[in-house]
Formats: structure tokens, C-alpha cells, sequence
């Protein structure tokens, strides 16, 4: 045990100094020395990887506030606090990748200012900030609690149904802009994955991916910190996920049936081969996986499915950020080493802080507890808090 | 009146001379080797190919409704009503979307400079507000590339390949391809051996109507997924609201 926290630290060690040179290269020498982009490939890693992959694994926060609160299922209240955090975090993430990828990160700002409503971007980029605000707020109850500060804690969770509410509105809008800002390219990006569905894709896949990243999340925290894993949570969480690969599946099946490639899709290329590993990773697998009970009550099981489909969604992205504009740009696209480090700390530096935030904050409830003992009357009394209003 | 350029491959002799009057008019560097590379970027805006001596110019074809303007998220591309697509450097915050969303990935990008631009051919707008021709225009020696009302210029398009017809290919590039645009074309070899992505698969549809459809639907849907969620939780609590009179109910009213 004592060996593999070493070999952690090392290993995050080692990325996080690559990825301070990999920025000073980006920085002072630029976007052409530090990435394989080019006019060929003006989107590479950072957009395919950081941004679409980033946000659609930060959708389990409006999943499962939307689950808790505008559904009512109660047993799933115990991990809305993790999932926001991830969530928040992501988003952050997500912020701090754009502003290497960007050419003149300074002038972010400007979408405030020169607004074009016509452009999906500033809509992304409208609804991104706003709801990364939301989630500030969503969270901000661990850190309250956390210094006892009552009377803010009040007022944040007077806002909740607010909040809950806007978050799911400007998830549905941006996680299915994701997919629209691709619309407009029907003759570049390949047509196994351009689609007029694009936007219906991108948020049925969010909702998929968050759940999985739920699941995946509680795996291995409860490893980390040596919790007791919430199995019937999860299990719950299992067969949402069951049926949202299949809701998926069905919408990938019947575009490709309307536009009358699936006979394009069986036959072997360059591209198929993409398109087969990302199927099989994302609905073959776990939907082969979860359709067992037996498996479906299983951590093991649960946590495999889990992977897969994350491994399955991750793909599609790369496939419409990457693999779908190949053919188009007559050559292949592979990161340079410095562009992918920089993704790897980004990953790294969240990791760290997910780490330092449930140490600290009373993200798994354990703090709210111990305040309790020595502070009866300083907390409220539910433990997973976020709780409703109304009294 | 929009303005537009139309240029006819079977008279370029492939002189360049558009090459480096663009270059100048831009403040680009132009010499020998810049001549001979065979592709446009951020220092090239235009570009004369050549195959088994036929030429091609490449440039910005200043679509009627340019897919690069729609996509940037702020304005920093727009149309202007004489013709040219012009860029805003000030704007622009470096998100690339205008390369990726250009049918004919026009707009190049500066990657090696630590404030980098996008570059493109802006069709000499100082020019044609002076009341000149493009500086590509007045320096082609023999007429290949010609600036003018686009309407006239597409009745003189019309009037060569009726004319020649066993000269060209039947079909004047820009005219319809996404929805028309200023630069028109005529060749006597397929346009797609330079490059240029065949209508049939641009399509005639202008490209900001496919993000529009969904766009537009917006300012409805937005109202109406709030007033649903909003609607949802507030079923969503009442019911515990219920569940808690009904418990204090049995519980004797002591609650």
C-alpha cells in the first residue's frame, strides 16, 4: 500500500513537471510548436479530448440533481455532493484547457462583448460559464459547512431549486451545442459520424457518460479512502445506465438506417474500424454486461460496465473531433508529446484536487459528523446535505 | 451592387503576377521560393496550381453567407455588402472555429506567432472602396482573373461557355455552390483535381442553415425546458409537502 501511493506520487510528479514544460512551450514559443495542429487540423487533442470529452464526463452533476431533485429518488442523495464536485471541477478543467487552445486566451473575454448569436461557440461558451457559476454555488455548501458559516449556507440552499433548475436547462443546451457546432460541416467530417442528430447524440451520450462516471467515480474513491461502497446506489445507477445505452443505441441505429449507410458501415476501412471499436466499447460491452443481473448487482461488474462505455464515449468524440475529418485533411492525426502532456495534467491536476477537496471538505458527509460531536446544534441534522427548502 | 471576381483557368498562363501583387498589397514577403510553394498559408492568401499545364488559382470565394462568419463566436468575420469577407483582428480570441467550419478551408492560421491571426484573402476591401479593381485583378496580364459587378460577371460566364463550349466544363463554380459567392469560377478540367470539394457534395444550401435550424429554435425551447423543469420540481415537492401533512395527520397533528 505504502508503495503504491509512492508510485503515485511519482508518476503525477513526472507529468505535472512535462506538462509545466509543455506550457512554457506553448506559451513562449506557441500553439505550432507545442502541438501537431496546423491548418490541416485546426482542432486537435485539446478540443477533441479536453473539450468534448471534459464536458461530457462532468454531466453526471445535472444527471443526478436532476435524478434527486426533480425526480424525487432519495437513496441517490448520498452521492450528489461527490458527483458535483466532479462536475465543478470538470468544468474548471474544461476552462483551464481552453485557455492553452486558444490562440489569444487573453481576449476570452470578447464572447461578453462581441456577442454573435448567430455562432453555436458563443452559445457553448455563454452556457459554460454560467453553469460552471451554478456549480460554484452547488458546491459551495461543502465549504460553508465546512467553517460552520450558517447564515450563507441559508441563503445558498434558499437558491437550490434555482440552481437545479438552471443547471439541468444549460446542460441540456450545451452538451447537445457540443454536437451542433459540427453541423455545419457536412462535407468535411466523415458521414459515419456527421449526422443531422448530432445534438440529440452529444446529450444522450452525456447522460450515458455521466452516470458511468458516477459509478466509475464511487469505484474508486470508496478504494481510495476506504469507504463502504453504496452498492444499491450503484445498482440503481446500473440500470439507468442499461437503459440510457439503449436509448443511445436505438438513436445511433435509426440514424444510420434513415441515411442508408449501414451496409457503408459493415464493410472494412480505415474508418469503420474506428466506428466498430467505439460501438463495441460503448454499447456491446456494457450493454452485454449489464443486461445480467447477476452482473448488474456486482461491484465488479458495475465498475467493468462502467469502463467501457467511458472508453466507448471517449472514442465517439475523438472520432467526430479527429478520426472524422482524416480522410478530409488527406493525412492522420497523432499528438505531438507536449500536446498530450498537457492533457495528462490537466487530467492529473484534477485528480489531485477531487483528492484535497473530499480530505478537507465534507464531501462524503464524514466532517459534517464529526462537527456534530463537538458542535451539536452548528450543523443541520441531514447528513448528505443540499437539501430542499421548504420546511 | 455586391462586386465579384471571376476567374477563367483556360486564359491564366500561370505568370504568379496575382501571387505577388497580393503579397504586396497585403505586406506579405514574396520571392522566388515563396513562388514556388504550391500552397496557400498565412503568408499566401492566394495561390496559381499547376497540373500537366493547366492552372488553378485558389482563394477566399467570399461565400454570400459565409460559414466562417457564422461560427465565430465573436463577430470577428463578417460580410460586407460589396463582397469581401473581412476579418477583425481585435475581436478575435483564436478558437478556430472559422477553419474548421470553411467548406474550402480558406482562413489559415499564424502557428508559429505568440499573438497569432487568422489569415485569408479579404478581397482587397480599401481597394474597392476607392472605387479600384483587386489588386490580383490589376495585375493580371491576360484577363484570366477579372473583378466587376457579379452579375455581369456571371452573364460573361454564361456568354464564354456557350460560346466555347468544348473549352470548359460546363459549369460556372460559385454560382450555387453554398449558396453562391463572390469568386467564380472556370476551368476546363474538373475543379476537384484543385482541390475544390465538388457540388454535389458542398451542396447549394447556404452552411449557417444547418446550425440555423437548430439555432433558431432556441429562443422557444429555452422558455419552455425552463417552465417544464421548473414545473417538475415543483410537483416533485409538493409531494413530500403531502407526504409530511399526511405523516403529521397520523402522527395526531403534533408536527
Amino acid at each position: 500500500m505504502r508503495f503504491k501511493l509512492t508510485f503515485w506520487q511519482v508518476l503525477f510528479s513526472v507529468i505535472m513537471g512535462l506538462g509545466v514544460y509543455s506550457a512554457y512551450v506553448r506559451y513562449f514559443h506557441g500553439l505550432g510548436a507545442v502541438s501537431n495542429m496546423s491548418d490541416q487540423f485546426p482542432w486537435g487533442l485539446w478540443i477533441g479530448f479536453d473539450c468534448l470529452c471534459g464536458v461530457m464526463l462532468a454531466a453526471g452533476g445535472f444527471c443526478i440533481t436532476g435524478a434527486v431533485y426533480l425526480f424525487n429518488i432519495e437513496h441517490l442523495h448520498c452521492i450528489v455532493r461527490p458527483t458535483i464536485l466532479t462536475a465543478f471541477l470538470g468544468y474548471c478543467l474544461f476552462i483551464l484547457g481552453l485557455l492553452f487552445d486558444l490562440g489569444r486566451p487573453w481576449f476570452i473575454w470578447h464572447q461578453l462583448i462581441y456577442m454573435n448569436p448567430h455562432s453555436v461557440m458563443f452559445e457553448v461558451g455563454m452556457c459554460v460559464m454560467t453553469y460552471t457559476t451554478v456549480l460554484f454555488f452547488e458546491f459551495l455548501p461543502n465549504v460553508l459547512e465546512r467553517y460552520h458559516l450558517r447564515t450563507p449556507l441559508k441563503w445558498v440552499k434558499r437558491l437550490m431549486p434555482v440552481l437545479v433548475v438552471t443547471g439541468i436547462l444549460l446542460s441540456t443546451l450545451h452538451q447537445s451545442s457540443l454536437g451542433s457546432l459540427y453541423l455545419i460541416m457536412p462535407s468535411k467530417l466523415h458521414p459515419f459520424w456527421y449526422s443531422p442528430a448530432l445534438p440529440f447524440f452529444f446529450f444522450g451520450s452525456a447522460i450515458a457518460v455521466g452516470l458511468a462516471m458516477i459509478i466509475f467515480e464511487s469505484t474508486l474513491s470508496a478504494k481510495a479512502f476506504g469507504r463502504n461502497l453504496e452498492l444499491p446506489v450503484l445498482i440503481t445507477l446500473g440500470s439507468a445506465l442499461l437503459v440510457a445505452l439503449w436509448v443511445n443505441a436505438l438513436l445511433r441505429f435509426q440514424d444510420y438506417f434513415h441515411r442508408g449507410i449501414l451496409g457503408l458501415i459493415i464493410k472494412p476501412s480505415y474508418e469503420a474500424y474506428f466506428l466498430w471499436l467505439e460501438l463495441i466499447l460503448a454499447f456491446v460491452i456494457p450493454i452485454g454486461l449489464l443486461s445480467f443481473k447477476k452482473i448488474r448487482h456486482s461491484p465488479k461488474g458495475l465498475y467493468f460496465a462502467a469502463v467501457s462505455c467511458l472508453l466507448g464515449f471517449v472514442t465517439n468524440r475523438l472520432n467526430v473531433g479527429i478520426t472524422g475529418f482524416e480522410t478530409w485533411a488527406g493525412h492522420h492525426f497523432v499528438p505531438k508529446w507536449t500536446e498530450l502532456m498537457i492533457t495528462l495534467s490537466i487530467i492529473s491536476l484534477g485528480f489531485l484536487a477531487f483528492y484535497f477537496c473530499v480530505k478537507y471538505l465534507p464531501i462524503y458527509g464524514v466532517h459534517v459528523a464529526q462537527a456534530q460531536l463537538r458542535q451539536p446544534e452548528a450543523i443541520p441534522s441531514e447528513v448528505p446535505e443540499l437539501s430542499n427548502v421548504q420546511t | 451592387m455586391s462586386k465579384g471576381i471571376l476567374y477563367d483557368a483556360t486564359l491564366c498562363i500561370g505568370c504568379k503576377q496575382c501571387e505577388k501583387s497580393c503579397a504586396e498589397h497585403n505586406g506579405l514577403p514574396y520571392d522566388d521560393s515563396i513562388a514556388a510553394e504550391e500552397r496557400q498559408s498565412e503568408h499566401k492568401f492566394t495561390v496559381v496550381l499547376t497540373e500537366n499545364d493547366k492552372f488553378m488559382r485558389r482563394l477566399c470565394m467570399h461565400c454570400d453567407q459565409p460559414a466562417c462568419a457564422s461560427v465565430c463566436p465573436v463577430g470577428a468575420l463578417h460580410k460586407t455588402a460589396p463582397g469581401p469577407v473581412v476579418y477583425d483582428v481585435w475581436k478575435c480570441i483564436g478558437c478556430r472555429y472559422c477553419m474548421v467550419a470553411c467548406a474550402f478551408s480558406q482562413p489559415k492560421y499564424e502557428w508559429g506567432s505568440l499573438n497569432p491571426r487568422v489569415r485569408k484573402c479579404i478581397m482587397c476591401p480599401d481597394l474597392i472602396k476607392a472605387g479600384h479593381q483587386t489588386a490580383c485583378a490589376e495585375a493580371c496580364p491576360t484577363g484570366a482573373t477579372k473583378f466587376g459587378e457579379r452579375d455581369d460577371l456571371i452573364q460573361e460566364a454564361n456568354e464564354r461557355l456557350r460560346q466555347n463550349p468544348s473549352n470548359y466544363v460546363q459549369h460556372i463554380y460559385g454560382l450555387k455552390e453554398v449558396g453562391g459567392t463572390s469568386v467564380l469560377l472556370l476551368s476546363s478540367v474538373p475543379f476537384e483535381e484543385f482541390g475544390y470539394p465538388p457540388e454535389q457534395k458542398v451542396g447549394d444550401v447556404a452552411l449557417p442553415e444547418y446550425t440555423g435550424q437548430v439555432m433558431s429554435r432556441m429562443p422557444d425551447f429555452i422558455p419552455l425546458w425552463a417552465l417544464i423543469l421548473g414545473g417538475i420540481y415543483w410537483l416533485a415537492n409538493r409531494q413530500e409537502e403531502v407526504t409530511a401533512a399526511e405523516a403529521s395527520e397520523r402522527n395526531g397533528g403534533s408536527r
